[in-house]
């Protein structure tokens, strides 16, 4: 007995103690320098949004002036709209817009997606073909048009572009945490967590879900490109926010005929503020696999 | 694998019984009435009812929905409520310049993006490929919608090379007013058709046959393109086929924009009209076509690859 315990103490003092997936995926992250600078700029930007939101910074950004169409100046850095609004406030303002879009959106598509893609992907049978229905159904409708006509019939305004944009991209999720639901419900995890007389809900989301998680946080971060470029399409179709609102897609609609007449700071502006955190999302997600899915590894 | 197929064939029919059903209650029930819509805040009484009864309106929903989905089934849609026309005759008219935008578009960024991202795949790892990465990812951040104006006020209001907006009906003027749009497509679509299918290729470079292919001498070009590409190509042709379907709408931003009187800007100008008939056919008839590939790549699929059955 103590014999075995000696040599177990050094086994484990000899043999490194394995990673586990989130701190190898931590560790794997620091060492990218492009993802951490592109996290960094996420950060930057979340609190841009929420400084804006509190009212703290840019805080006079729907102030008009007489004199529209001012170039940059050190008195407005990214120069004035028509109606002389600063667009830099505006810009910072589009942030918080922006990024509400991608937060709102997954606090509605996430829960739908994981709820059904568990529950189809676990119980199987009947309410698994009930739910492949549902979701290959709604798969069908183009996106485009699909999120055209939930925000046409909603009308226009914020809630309508977070209505219509969460409501209709849940579909990808909800298959892959369904795909995996398959695969984890007859592990020996869960084979023994029911052997202990875990419930049903028990084992999907307190034994199960962890396991899923790395789907869900990836998921998460594509979320908020999809919401900001929908939100710029919605504008152009006239569907998106209110016209007086700051949001980067009502600043580039704007910005169509103010290029004729030589004024391009404002589609600049809203386009480089979109450009970075677009580029970021895209390129911390791209890690966040990379890290969290060892099959997708050296691709 | 006939049962395969008659299976996979017959499941269409709840699909789209299902995208009937959801057509219905986003218009007809989430979407108040369009009567008010039409005729606008100052309708009197009688002119609203007269209007409900003649757009068939003041009967019972269920009797509303059967006549949807016989429209569905027969596939003539009525009239639009803005033009008056039948809806059949403006989708007639209207395919053929999405698709004279769209094909030609869709073909060139199809190949053009195969061919760099096969040059990327033999160039992976090293910086030529990370470039590239980071360049389609750059890209792909910019707004489809930034690309239009900037692109047409670059090339046709700066330069002159290009119309402005218009279009010509005959098959041989059409073209001038297309490059423009053509060409934007084609940037706006790279970026993201350049990573997928790099990764498909890389996808297939790690498979045992082709480390027995190198092991027995081939040169790397042999490799690439007749093992590697070869392979690659059944995931890549089945993307393809899946795309096939938005090919109709055309390009909803590019036709509205450039004043293209194709499918995708009848489908804008029906969302400025209110115009509920155009753009329920429009929802069906895209989801129609999206259903019916699908089908055909998963047949397709099937009998390349035996392993496949449906679960």
């Amino acid at each position: 007995m103590t014999v075995a315990t000696a040599t177990m103490n050094q086994i484990s003092t000899q043999t490194q103690m394995p990673k586990s997936l989130w701190a190898d995926a931590i560790s794997r992250i620091k060492r990218d320098k492009l993802a951490l600078t592109c996290g960094a700029i996420i950060i930057f930007y979340a609190l841009l949004a929420l400084l804006a939101s509190l009212g703290l910074i840019a805080a006079d950004y729907a102030q008009t002036n007489p004199q529209g169409f001012s170039p940059p100046s050190p008195d407005h850095w990214f120069g004035t709209d028509m109606f002389g609004r600063d667009v830099f406030m505006r810009t910072v303002h589009g942030t918080r817009i922006a990024l509400s879009i991608g937060l709102v959106t997954s606090l509605i598509a996430i829960p739908i997606g994981v709820c059904l893609g568990a529950i189809a992907g676990y119980f199987g049978g009947k309410v698994d073909d009930l739910i492949v229905w549902f979701y290959t159904t709604v798969d069908s409708i183009p996106d485009l048009l699909k999120i055209i006509a939930l925000s046409y019939v909603m009308g226009r305004g914020i809630l309508s572009v977070y209505v219509a944009i969460g409501f209709t991209t849940w579909v990808g999720l909800c298959r892959l945490i369904r795909a995996e639901f398959m695969k984890h419900k007859s592990r020996e995890y869960v084979l023994a967590a029911n052997a202990l007389g875990a419930s049903h809900t028990r084992r999907m989301f307190v034994h199960i879900l962890p396991n899923v998680f790395h789907i869900i946080l990836i998921n998460f971060s594509l979320r908020f490109i999809i919401g900001i470029k929908t939100e710029v399409i919605l504008s152009y179709l006239g569907l998106g926010v209110e016209p007086g609102q700051p949001s980067w897609g009502i600043m580039i609609d704007d910005a169509k005929q103010e290029l004729a007449q030589g004024v391009w700071w404002q589609l600049a502006a809203a386009t480089g503020a979109m450009f970075f955190i677009v580029l970021s999302f895209n390129i911390f997600a791209d890690a966040l696999r990379d890290a969290l899915d060892p099959k997708l590894r050296n691709k | 694998m006939l049962t395969y197929i008659a299976r996979r064939i017959l499941y269409v029919i709840p699909i789209l019984f299902g995208v009937t059903l959801i057509t219905f209650v986003l218009f007809n029930l989430v979407g108040g009435n369009p009567v008010y819509q039409k005729l606008g805040k100052h309708g009197s009484e009688a002119e609203i009812q007269l209007l409900s009864k003649e757009l068939g309106l003041d009967r019972p929903l269920h009797e509303q929905y059967l006549f949807f989905l016989k429209q569905c089934v027969t596939l003539d849609f009525g009239r639009s409520w803005s033009s008056n026309q039948k809806i059949t005759d403006m989708l007639s008219n209207g395919i053929g310049a999405s698709l004279s935008l769209t094909v030609p578009a869709f073909t060139i960024s199809v190949l053009l993006s195969i061919l760099i991202a096969l040059g990327a795949a033999f160039f992976r790892g090293t910086i030529i490929d990370r470039g590239l990465v980071v360049f389609c990812l750059a890209g792909m951040s910019i707004s489809m919608l930034v690309y239009i104006i900037f692109f047409q006020y670059m090339f046709s209001f700066r330069l002159g090379v290009f119309p402005i907006t218009g279009y010509d009906p005959s098959l041989a003027g059409r073209w001038t007013y297309l490059i423009l749009p053509m060409i934007i497509w084609i940037v706006v679509s790279l970026g993201s058709d350049i990573l997928l299918y790099r990764t498909i290729m890389l996808d297939e470079i790690f498979q045992d046959y082709v480390r027995t292919a190198r092991a027995k001498g081939l040169s790397e070009k042999v490799v690439m393109l007749k093992h590697v590409l070869k392979n690659a190509m059944i995931p890549i042709i089945t993307n393809i086929v899946l795309e096939i379907p938005f090919l109709y709408t055309g390009s909803l931003l590019l036709e509205a924009f450039f004043g293209i009187p194709g499918l995708g800007g009848m489908t804008v100008q029906a969302l400025y009209n209110s115009d509920f008939p155009v753009i329920k056919a429009m929802t069906f008839i895209g989801s129609m076509l999206y259903v019916f590939f699908n089908l055909v790549s998963d047949v397709a699929y099937a009998i390349v690859d035996p392993r496949i059955k449906l679960e």
